[in-house]
């Protein structure tokens, strides 16, 4: 089988969701990495030396720069004339292109992968990871999206793929980029960080959530996270969001500050390694997934915490 | 300006979703079922929209059960002006749903088709991004803002990294995220008025759309449990831990 693997990028460098997609379409078949961007020379020798890539497609073109779906849906469906398999990490850039190029395709597509059960049987998580689907493709090509967090990363190194330019199809004229607001930050992402420090609602306020949170978070090098209820209050913005709704992270170290446990935060970490959690309400939820659990007072445990590492 | 705004009965958010002992699915039977959470923030955008002068009509449309009635009456007493329900009993699955509302869109020339991003039961996020494949149209997906301005529509998104604005020429397709409104409750006055605004009633066959599924579900299952762990006295026995772990 040919599978066709879209490569996650900001125009200079790869992203980890993509070793993770390579994983997945390598468990289908032989894998081309396609590196749709403006400038992405850098990026496709990058794309080269991952271990199990057999080819990477370079199409370089302005329209692609910022992965507008309406620009890149057609390039892909151009190439997938050659291929069986289309596959894209489950971010929000390949969740707004994957179904584009389905319907183009004619495909339904299976969403956020979990694991490659046969070469065209795969399970998905569904009601928000309180059941596991296990699905079945009838059409004659695959599109999924792959969960990262469900896959080993491909080793970045060590493979020695050709690259391929391809042609592109320009502007379609229906989209055009205006602007971001990307968060800088020194701290590791929340997707490939080792640990990661997430507060709740408890933190009370923005100033209370930043003087209280990322002491610890500074002491361990963690990225930090938060409940949709400290999002939704304003402590933070929206991108620190962990959950069904926010971002899906499985880090070696989880530690759930003042947050209680609600089924849709849950389901965004539960795959951590290894949970803790710090709650002074010795019964919530939280505790229940937890391998380390201290009820205490979080304004007194967190200072005394980071004072003791 | 025309507005459509598609939305789904999906199980209420509030309830545990329980998988049927002979793992063939969730069970579905005597439970509360509601409007999927992010297709009401659709609605309520819609309406907002509609408020300010910049839409003229709202269509609310659902694919699904006889009962779907009962949300897009909710969506009517939001403020939406009139409903249009695809009955049929069977799933449908996004790419068929899709293929249905390009068929209204084809009717109805809506400038904006305003969509959850998903439906909290499948959990698919396909929809949106497909109608607009389907339509030949602009998508702006995952939208915490939307300003309609000069035959443009400009929507502000959640990505992973932040956030980033998109110009879209209408029309357009948009699908919302969480953080784009606080939907509203209905009056009760507005509840007995959307008993008597329009609702159609048609069928897949009506727009021409095959609904066979093209994914077989082989087996729904209960996710792994994850078992609690020990409880530590205090900080320092925390500190202890982290020691172990090596990340202290």
């Amino acid at each position: 089988m040919a599978v066709l693997v879209w490569a996650e990028h900001e125009n200079a460098a790869l992203k980890d969701a993509t070793l993770s997609a390579v994983t997945a379409g390598a468990a289908l078949g032989e894998v081309h990495l396609l590196v749709a961007g403006a400038g992405v020379g850098g990026v496709a020798q990058a794309a080269s030396q991952i271990a199990g890539v057999a080819k990477v497609l370079q199409a370089d073109d302005a329209a692609y720069a910022h992965g507008l779906a309406e620009n890149v849906a057609p390039l892909i469906v151009g190439l997938m004339a050659g291929y069986d398999a289309f596959v894209a990490p489950a971010t929000t850039t390949g969740k707004n292109i994957a179904p584009r190029v389905a319907a183009l395709l004619d495909v339904a597509q299976v969403s956020e992968i979990l694991s490659v059960e046969g070469p065209k049987t795969f399970t998905r998580p569904i009601y928000a990871g309180n059941a596991i689907a296990t699905v079945e493709s009838s059409d004659a090509k695959l599109v999924l999206t792959v969960r990262g967090t469900a896959f080993a990363k491909a080793g970045a190194s060590g493979g020695a793929a050709v690259i391929e330019v391809v042609g592109t199809t320009g502007d379609a004229g229906l989209s055009s980029f205006v602007g971001a607001e990307i968060a800088k930050s020194e701290r590791p992402e929340l997707t490939s960080a080792k640990v990661i420090v997430s507060g709740g609602r408890a933190l009370k306020d923005a100033e209370t959530f930043a003087a209280t949170i990322l002491p610890l978070a500074d002491k361990l090098g963690a990225a930090v996270g938060a409940s949709r209820a400290a999002v939704d209050a304003g402590y933070v913005p929206n991108d620190y969001q962990v959950g069904q709704t926010g971002k899906i992270v499985a880090p070696e170290v989880y530690i759930a500050v003042g947050i209680s446990g609600a089924i849709q935060h849950l389901a965004g970490m539960k795959d951590s390694k290894t949970i803790i959690a710090i709650n002074k309400d010795e019964d919530a939820p939280i505790f229940q997934v937890a391998d380390i659990g201290l009820v205490a007072d979080l304004f007194t445990a967190v200072p005394d915490l980071v004072g003791k590492l | 300006m025309k507005l459509i705004v598609p939305i789904k009965r999906v199980l209420d958010y509030n309830v545990k979703p329980r998988v049927k002992s002979d793992g063939t699915g969730v069970d579905l039977a005597n439970v509360k079922m509601s409007i999927n959470p992010f297709d009401e923030i659709a609605v309520e955008e819609a309406v907002r929209l509609k408020e300010k002068g910049v839409a003229t009509q709202v269509v609310v449309v659902s694919v699904g059960p006889a009962k779907a009635a009962d949300v897009l009456r909710s969506a009517l007493a939001m403020g939406a002006d009139r409903a249009i329900l695809v009955s049929t009993e069977d799933a449908v699955e996004p790419l068929a749903v899709a293929k249905i509302l390009a068929a209204i869109a084809a009717e109805e020339s809506p400038d904006l088709v305003i969509l959850g991003k998903q439906a909290i039961d499948d959990d698919s996020n396909q929809v949106g991004q497909m109608l607009a494949a389907l339509l030949g149209r602009p998508q702006g997906t995952f939208a915490s803002k939307v300003e309609v301005a000069d035959g443009a529509v400009l929507v502000t998104r959640e990505v992973d990294g932040g956030l980033e604005t998109v110009r879209l020429s209408l029309p357009a397709i948009i699908t919302t995220d969480l953080r784009l409104n606080e939907p509203r409750y209905a009056s009760l006055p507005n509840i007995m008025k959307a008993k008597s605004k329009p609702l159609a009633t048609k069928t897949p066959g009506d727009y021409g759309v095959d609904t066979t599924p093209r994914l077989s579900v082989l087996k729904v299952a209960e996710p792994p449990v994850r078992s609690a762990g020990v409880k530590v006295a205090d900080v320092d026995g925390l500190v202890a831990k982290l020691k172990e772990l090596g990340v202290a």
